[in-house]
C-alpha cells in the first residue's frame, strides 16, 4: 500500500491550487451574491482543459486518472462550490456518453464537451420527483422521425447556460435517456433564483411542451435510462461532490487557522483557547478521514472495481457531513464576522448543506450503505470471522 | 465456462445471501437488488472477464440469469477471438 501521490498527481495538484487561488477565490463571494458565473471564468476553466478533465486524450480530454480528477474537484470546491458543480454535471454527462453513447454521439459530442465548446447539464429531477427518480413523469413518445418530450425538469444545475441536456423520460413506461439541445422547439428554460447555497450555479427549470428531438438523440437503449445511464452518471457525480466537500471543509479549516491566529479575545489569540482547539482538531481529523475515503474510492475506480460504487457513496456521505459540520464550526469560530457577507465561511456553510442533498440525499445514502454492510458481513463468500458468528445467529 | 459460472455465482452471493441461485433462475424477478446493482454487475463482468459491456449488450435477456451471463461472455469472447 502506498498512499503517496505520484509526481504527476502532485504537479497537477499544484497547478489546480494556483488556478483556484488566482482565478476563483478572489471573486467567489461576488459570484455568490450575484447568483451568476461569468462566461470568462468558464472559458478559463475550458482553456485549462478542466471541462474535459476525465475524458480520454483521444476524445480531446486531459485523460486524468480518478485521483487527479478528485484533486481537481477538491481544489475547485475549495474556491467555489458553484463552479465545482459545473465540473460535476458537465463530467457526469460526458462520462455517461463515453460509456453508453452510440458511435455518432461519442464522435460528435465528446470533443465539444472536452473543449468546453458545448456545456452539458444533467436533467433528472422534476417538481414531483427527487429521490424516487425511477418515477419521473416526463414522457417521450415516438412519432415518425422524432421523439416528442412532455413534462418539466427542475433544479437543473447550470441549466441557464447549458447547450445540451441529458434528459430522462418515460418512453412507453420505461425510463430512458435522451440528449436535448437547448434550441429544440418546444423547450423553454426558466432561471431559478434565491437558493440557499451554490447560488452561482445558475439553476433552471426546463419546460418541455411537445418538444421535438431527433431519433438519434436516444442515449443507450429504451428502459436503461435509470439503471445504467443515470446510475453511472450519478456515481460519477457523487465522486466529484465527495471531493468538492473535502474542498469546502479545507477552505473552512484554512479560514479558521488564519482567523484564530490573528484575532484576540481575553488578551490572547483565539488559537490559545482550548475550546477553539477542540473545534480545530475535530475539523482537521474529519477532513483527513474524508480525504482518505475519497482516495480509496478513487483507487477502486481506477481499477474498475465494482466496490467503487458503494465506496464512492460512503465517501460522499461522510464528506458531505464533514463539510456541513466543519462549516458550522467555522461560522461559530468567526462569531458575528462569520455571519457577515464580508467573510467566506457563511457561503461555505450554505454550500455545504446543499451537498447533503444532491446526488442522492444522505438518507438515501444511509439506506444503500446499510444494505452494503449486510451484504459485506452476512453474505460475502469471503466472510471475516466476525461475520461467520453473525451468520450463525440467523 | 464452468469457472465463469462459479465466479458469477460468487459475486451474486453477496446480493442474494444464503439463497442457492439456480443457473437459470431470473435474478431480476427475485427483487433483491437496488439501484446500484446494475452498474455493479457491469463493472464486475468487465473487470473479472476483461471485456467491455457496450450499448448493444444491454438487454435484460443477457443478464437475467447465471446461464444468460455465461452465454453473453461466450459470445463476446468468441467475437474478440475471431477479430
Amino acid at each position: 500500500m502506498n498512499l503517496e501521490l505520484t509526481t504527476q498527481q502532485k504537479q497537477a495538484q499544484s497547478e489546480f491550487k494556483a488556478f483556484v487561488n488566482e482565478e476563483i477565490i478572489p471573486h467567489a463571494n461576488q459570484y455568490d451574491r450575484q447568483e451568476h458565473t461569468p462566461n470568462e471564468l468558464i472559458e478559463k476553466l475550458a482553456q485549462k482543459g478542466y471541462l474535459g478533465a476525465a475524458l480520454p486524450k483521444d476524445k480531446g480530454g486531459r485523460g486524468m486518472d480518478a485521483i487527479a480528477f478528485g484533486l481537481l474537484n477538491e481544489e475547485i470546491g475549495r474556491g467555489c462550490s458553484s463552479l465545482r458543480s459545473l465540473l460535476t454535471v458537465h463530467n457526469m454527462v460526458s462520462q455517461a456518453l463515453l460509456k453508453w453513447g452510440n458511435r455518432f454521439q461519442k464522435e460528435n459530442w465528446l470533443p465539444k464537451l472536452a473543449s468546453g465548446e458545448v456545456i452539458a447539464a444533467f436533467a433528472l429531477s422534476e417538481p414531483n420527483v427527487g429521490s424516487d427518480a425511477k418515477s419521473i413523469e416526463t414522457t417521450a413518445t415516438r412519432a415518425e422521425n422524432f421523439y416528442i418530450l412532455n413534462g418539466q425538469k427542475k433544479w437543473i444545475t447550470y441549466g441557464q447556460i447549458a447547450d445540451v441536456f441529458l434528459v430522462f423520460a418515460q418512453n412507453e413506461g420505461k425510463p430512458t435517456a435522451f440528449l436535448l439541445e437547448k434550441n429544440s422547439p418546444g423547450l423553454t428554460i426558466k432561471p431559478i433564483f434565491g437558493m440557499l447555497g451554490t447560488r452561482a450555479s445558475m439553476l433552471a427549470e426546463l419546460h418541455l411542451n411537445g418538444c421535438k428531438i431527433p431519433l438519434e438523440n436516444l442515449v443507450c437503449r429504451q428502459g436503461f435510462g435509470f439503471s445504467h445511464v443515470a446510475s453511472s452518471a450519478l456515481d460519477y457525480g457523487r465522486y466529484s461532490v465527495a471531493w468538492g466537500c473535502v474542498g469546502i471543509a479545507q477552505a473552512c479549516l484554512e479560514a479558521c487557522i488564519q482567523y484564530t491566529n490573528q484575532r484576540q479575545q481575553f488578551g490572547v489569540y483565539l488559537k490559545e483557547h482550548q475550546l477553539i482547539q477542540q473545534m480545530i482538531a475535530e475539523m482537521l481529523v474529519n477532513i483527513k478521514a474524508s480525504r482518505l475515503l475519497c482516495y480509496q474510492a478513487g483507487y477502486l475506480r481506477d481499477n474498475g472495481d465494482p466496490k467503487s460504487i458503494m465506496e464512492t457513496s460512503i465517501a460522499k456521505y461522510f464528506a458531505s457531513i464533514t463539510a456541513t459540520k466543519t462549516a458550522n464550526k467555522a461560522v461559530q469560530i468567526h462569531g458575528a464576522n462569520g455571519c457577515s457577507s464580508e467573510y467566506s465561511v457563511q457561503r461555505y456553510l450554505r454550500d455545504a448543506k446543499i451537498m447533503e442533498i444532491i446526488e442522492g440525499s444522505n438518507q438515501i445514502q444511509q439506506i444503500t450503505i446499510a444494505e452494503y454492510g449486510y451484504q459485506e458481513y452476512l453474505f460475502s463468500p469471503n466472510l471475516p470471522v466476525i461475520s461467520q458468528e453473525l451468520t450463525a445467529r440467523i | 465456462m464452468k469457472a465463469a459460472k462459479s465466479r458469477i455465482k460468487n459475486f451474486l452471493a453477496q446480493y442474494f445471501g444464503d439463497r442457492e441461485l439456480q443457473d437459470d433462475e431470473n435474478i431480476f424477478a427475485l427483487g433483491f437488488v437496488n439501484s446500484m446493482f446494475a452498474m455493479q454487475l457491469v463493472l464486475f463482468i468487465e473487470k473479472e472477464f476483461e471485456i467491455t459491456i457496450e450499448n448493444e449488450d444491454l438487454d435484460l435477456e443477457n443478464f437475467k440469469s447465471i446461464n444468460a451471463m455465461v452465454n453473453l461472455l461466450d459470445r463476446k469472447t468468441t467475437v474478440v477471438a475471431g477479430n
